[in-house]
C-alpha cells in the first residue's frame, strides 16, 4: 500500500484508513459534543429562574432527552471509538484495523443513524411546541409508547447499535489478532485492554438494548403487549431490558477514559503505571459485575426484598475494583517526577472528580438511601460528575496527549492550561450545587421548581454558561494545532513510553507495515 | 495465501452505499408507520406506502452483492494470507455472539412474563389487591399449564382458541433442523476430503431441510392465525411466540440463503480442503440457529 488515497470528500466518504476514520469519529463527536451543549444551555437557561421563562414545558423534556442521548451516543461513545481508531493500531504495531472496510461502515452509519434521531424535531407541527423525543434519553414505557414519532427513534437506535457492534467486532478482531510479535496480551497498553473489555461489553448489550427498542416497535404498531399489563406483559420489563443494557453502558463510556488516564499519569510522573496486572483484572471485574447490578436504578419500582438487598451488595462491590483504580493511579504519581502538562491536569482533573462521582454512586447504590435520592438532581449531580469530569474529561485529556502525534505540532500550552482551569472552576460550579438542591428533594427533568431551589439553580446556571463557552476555547485551541505552531518530536513527551512515541510526528498515513518486534 | 503481508483494501464505496440503503430503508418504515397515528377516517391505525422501504432494502441486496463479490473475488486471487483468516473468523464468531444476545433479550422477556409478571398479574406474592382491582377473572394461565389460555384483559388482547402445541410440527421441525446440522458438517467433511460431488449433495440435502422446515412454519402460522386466532396481539403469549419463532425463522431464511450461496459457489468450483472460510461462517450460523430453535421448542413450545 503507498500513500496514494483520493483527495477531497472521497478520501473520507471511502477510506479504509484507521486514522482517516479515527478522525472521522473524533469530529463527529465534537460536532455533537457542540449540539449536545448547546441544548444544556437552553436547560441552564430555563432553569436560571423559577418560572417559564423561554421553553414550552414539552420542548424543556425534548432537550434534556435529546441532551442525554446525543451526549451519550453522539459525543462520548463516538469519541471513544475515535480514539480505538487512532491508537489501537499503533499502540499494537498492527498496520491498521484488521477489518478497514467494515470500520469505515461502523462510522458513516453514525451520521445517518443522528439524522435519524433529531430529524422529528423538525417534523410537522410548531418547533417550539417540541416535536422530537421527550420522554427522557432512558425512554421508560409507558410513557414513551404515547410518542407518535417513535418509530423514528427506534430505528436511530438500531443504526447506532449496528454501528457500534461492527467498530466492536472489529477492534477485538485486531486486538487478538493484529498484534505485533512479542506484544503478549499482558504486555498491552492499559488503554489497549480498556477497550478490548469496552468492545466486549458493547457486543453483549448493544443487541439487547436492539431486542428492548424491537419490543417498543411491535407494542407501539404490531399489537404485542411486552409492557401491557393488560396483555399479561409489564412496564417494569422495559426498564430490566434497558438497564440490563444500560448499566454495562456506563462502563463502556468509562473504562476507555480510565485506559487514555493511565496511559497519560505514568508518562508525566514518569514512572511505569504502579500495579499494571491489578489495573487489567480490576477493568475485567468492573465489566464483570457491570452485568450483574442493573436494578439499582429502579430501586423505587418495587422489586420483592431479596431484589432489593442483592442488588444493592452487587453494586457497592464495585467499589473495590474502582478503588483498585484510583489507588493505582495515585501509587503512580506518588513520589514521581511529576510535571503538569495540559494533559496531565485533565488527567488529575479526571482522578479527583471521577472519585466524587464514584462516591456518590455509592451513596444511591445504598439501596435505603437511594428512595430519598431516585429522580432527584442529585441523581443528575451524580452522573455528571463521572460522565463529564469522568468520560469527558479522560477524552480531553487523551485529544491533549495525542494531538501532536496526530498534527506533528504542539499545541498552545498557555491556551491548554487556561481551558483547563476555566472548565474544571466552572463544572465544580455547575453540578457541585447539584448535590445540594438534590438532597433538598428537587426532581430532575422538571422546567419549573419550588423557589428553595432558587439560588443554587441560578449559580449552577451561571457555572453551566462559563462551561460551555470553555469549551469553544477547545475548538479554537485544536483547530490552531492543526494550522500550525512549534514540531512535535516524535517522542512528544519526555517520559512517554510505548510503539505510537516511536514513529514520526505527524504519524505516516500508513504505519507498521512491517511489524515492530516487542522485547 | 500470497505473501505474509496483511491485505489492507483499498477506499471503498460500498460501506457508504450500505449506509444509505439502511437509511432509506429505516426511514420508508418510519415513515410509513407515522401514518398509524392519524385519525381512522384518515387511514389511521394502518400501515402507510411501504415502497420507499422497499427502495432502501433493494440498495442494500445491492450493496451485498456488490461488496460480498468483493471480497469473493479478493479471496479466489489469493490476497488472503492466514492472518486476515484469523480476522475473519473472529469478526463472524463475535457477529454470532451478539445475535445470541439479541435472542437472549426476548427469551428474557419470555422467562420474565412467565415467572413474574403473570403470576403478579394473577395475585401471587403481595399482589393480591393488583388482581383483585384489575382483572380478578385472570387466573395467571399459560397454554402448557393445561389452564385456559386467557390475557389478563381478553377485550383488549383477545383469547385465542388454542395453542400450537409441541408434539407435532414443532417436533418434526425439530428433527430436520437437527438433522440439518448434521448433513451440513458432513458437507464440510467431503469439503475437507475434495469430494466435491459428495459435498455438494449434502449441501442440496441440508437446504432441502432448511426449506421443508420453512415451509412447516409458515404452514404453522397460517392455521395459528386463521384457525387458532392466535396473533402478536393475543396477549403476552402471542407477543412472545411470535417474536421469537419469527426472528428465528428470519435466521432460517438468512442461513439458508448463506448455504444456497455457498452451494452455489461449490458448483462452480470455489472452495479448497484448506481454503473455504466462507463455508465455515456459512455452517457456523447454521449451527447457532438450530441450538437457538432448540431453545425455543424447550421454552415456547414444550415448557
Amino acid at each position: 500500500m503507498s500513500d496514494h488515497h483520493p483527495t477531497g470528500i472521497k478520501r473520507w466518504l471511502f477510506t479504509t484508513n484507521h486514522k482517516d476514520i479515527g478522525t472521522l469519529y473524533l469530529w463527529f463527536s465534537f460536532t455533537m459534543l457542540l449540539v449536545g451543549g448547546a441544548m444544556a444551555m437552553v436547560i441552564r437557561a430555563e432553569l436560571y429562574e423559577p418560572g417559564m421563562q423561554l421553553v414550552e414545558p414539552n420542548f424543556f423534556n425534548m432537550m434534556t432527552t435529546m441532551h442525554g442521548l446525543i451526549m451519550v451516543f453522539g459525543a462520548i461513545m463516538p469519541a471513544m471509538v475515535g480514539f480505538a481508531n487512532w491508537q489501537v493500531p499503533m499502540m499494537i504495531g498492527a498496520p491498521d484495523m484488521a477489518l478497514p472496510r467494515m470500520n469505515n461502515w461502523s462510522f458513516w452509519i453514525l451520521p445517518f443513524a443522528a439524522l435519524m434521531l433529531v430529524m422529528p424535531m423538525f417534523m410537522g407541527g410548531d418547533f417550539m411546541q417540541g416535536q422530537g423525543p421527550a420522554f427522557g434519553w432512558t425512554f421508560y414505557e409507558p410513557l414513551s409508547g404515547q410518542y407518535n414519532k417513535l418509530a423514528f427513534f427506534i430505528f436511530a437506535v438500531h443504526l447506532l447499535g449496528f454501528s457500534s457492534i461492527m467498530g466492536s467486532i472489529n477492534i477485538i478482531a485486531t486486538i487478538f489478532n493484529m498484534r505485533a510479535p512479542g506484544m503478549t496480551l499482558m504486555k498491552m497498553p492499559l488503554f489497549v485492554w480498556t477497550w478490548l473489555i469496552t468492545a466486549f461489553l458493547l457486543i453483549a448489550v448493544m443487541p439487547v438494548l436492539a431486542g428492548a427498542v424491537t419490543m417498543m416497535l411491535t407494542d407501539k404498531y404490531f399489537g404485542t403487549s411486552f409492557f401491557d399489563a393488560a396483555g399479561g406483559g409489564d412496564p417494569v420489563l422495559f426498564q430490566h431490558v434497558f438497564w440490563f443494557f444500560g448499566h454495562p453502558e456506563v462502563y463502556i463510556m468509562i473504562l476507555p477514559a480510565f485506559g487514555i488516564v493511565s496511559q497519560i499519569i505514568p508518562t508525566f510522573a514518569r514512572k511505569p503505571l504502579f500495579g499494571y496486572a491489578s489495573m487489567v483484572y480490576a477493568t475485567a471485574a468492573i465489566a464483570f459485575l457491570s452485568f450483574i447490578v442493573w436494578a439499582h436504578h429502579m430501586f423505587t419500582v418495587g422489586m420483592p426484598v431479596a431484589g432489593e438487598l442483592y442488588f444493592m451488595y452487587a453494586t457497592v462491590m464495585i467499589a473495590v475494583p474502582t478503588a483498585v483504580k484510583v489507588f493505582n493511579w495515585t501509587a503512580t504519581m506518588w513520589k514521581g517526577s511529576m510535571t503538569f502538562e495540559t494533559p496531565m491536569l485533565w488527567a488529575i482533573g479526571f482522578v479527583f472528580m471521577f472519585t466524587i462521582g464514584g462516591f456518590t454512586g455509592l451513596m444511591l447504590g445504598v439501596a435505603p438511601t437511594d428512595f430519598q435520592y431516585h429522580d432527584t438532581y442529585f441523581v443528575v449531580a451524580h452522573f455528571h460528575y463521572v460522565l463529564v469530569t469522568g468520560a469527558l474529561y479522560g477524552i480531553i485529556a487523551g485529544v491533549y496527549y495525542w494531538l501532536p502525534k496526530w498534527t506533528g505540532n504542539m499545541y498552545s500550552e498557555g491556551l491548554g492550561k487556561l481551558h483547563f482551569w476555566l472548565s474544571t472552576i466552572s463544572v465544580n460550579v455547575l453540578f457541585f450545587p447539584q448535590h445540594f438542591v438534590g438532597l433538598e428533594g428537587m426532581p430532575r427533568r422538571i422546567p419549573d421548581y419550588n423557589p428553595m431551589f432558587a439560588d443554587w439553580n441560578a449559580i449552577s446556571s451561571l457555572g453551566g454558561f462559563v462551561f460551555g463557552a470553555s469549551q469553544i476555547l477547545f475548538l479554537v485551541i485544536i483547530i490552531m494545532t492543526i494550522r500550525g505552531g512549534k514540531k512535535a518530536t516524535d517522542q512528544v513527551w519526555e517520559g512517554a513510553e510505548g510503539l505510537e512515541w516511536t514513529i514520526p510526528s505527524p504519524a505516516p498515513y500508513h504505519t507498521f507495515e512491517t511489524a515492530p518486534e516487542v522485547k | 495465501m500470497s505473501d505474509s503481508k496483511y491485505y489492507l483494501p483499498e477506499p471503498s464505496h460500498w460501506p457508504l452505499v450500505g449506509s444509505i440503503g439502511l437509511f432509506v430503508t429505516t426511514f420508508g418504515f418510519a415513515f410509513a408507520l407515522l401514518n398509524y397515528n392519524a385519525p381512522v377516517e384518515e387511514g389511521g391505525g394502518t400501515i402507510g406506502n411501504l415502497m420507499v422501504m422497499y427502495i432502501g432494502m433493494a440498495i442494500i441486496a445491492f450493496m451485498m452483492f456488490g461488496w460480498f463479490g468483493t471480497v469473493i473475488r479478493e479471496s479466489e486471487a489469493g490476497k488472503y494470507n492466514a492472518q486476515v483468516d484469523t480476522s475473519f473468523r473472529m469478526g463472524m464468531m463475535w457477529f454470532i455472539f451478539s445475535e445470541v444476545m439479541f435472542f437472549a433479550a426476548f427469551f428474557g422477556a419470555l422467562f420474565y412474563i412467565r415467572q413474574l409478571s403473570i403470576p403478579w398479574l394473577a395475585g401471587e406474592g403481595n399482589n393480591a389487591m393488583t388482581n383483585e382491582l384489575l382483572w380478578p377473572s385472570f387466573d395467571g394461565g399459560w397454554a402448557s399449564d393445561g389452564k385456559a389460555m386467557v390475557s389478563p384483559n381478553p377485550e383488549a388482547y383477545p383469547t385465542p382458541k388454542a395453542v400450537v402445541g409441541a408434539w407435532g410440527i414443532p417436533l418434526v421441525n425439530t428433527i430436520l433442523l437437527i438433522a440439518s446440522s448434521f448433513t451440513c458438517t458432513f458437507a464440510h467433511h467431503a469439503l475437507k476430503k475434495d469430494a466435491r460431488s459428495k459435498m455438494i449433495t449434502w449441501m442440496i440435502v441440508t437446504l432441502a431441510l432448511g426449506f421443508i422446515f420453512l415451509g412447516f412454519q409458515i404452514y404453522e402460522y397460517s392455521h395459528a392465525i386463521n384457525d387458532l386466532g392466535l396473533t402478536l396481539s393475543s396477549g403476552t403469549y402471542g407477543s412472545t411466540f411470535y417474536m421469537l419463532t419469527g426472528f428465528h425463522g428470519a435466521h432460517v431464511t438468512i442461513g439458508a440463503i448463506m448455504l444456497t450461496i455457498m452451494t452455489l459457489r461449490m458448483i462452480k468450483g470455489h472452495f479448497t480442503p484448506k481454503n473455504h472460510f466462507a463455508f465455515e461462517a456459512a455452517a457456523w450460523y447454521w449451527h447457532f440457529v438450530d441450538v437457538v430453535w432448540v431453545g425455543l421448542f424447550i421454552f415456547v413450545y414444550v415448557l
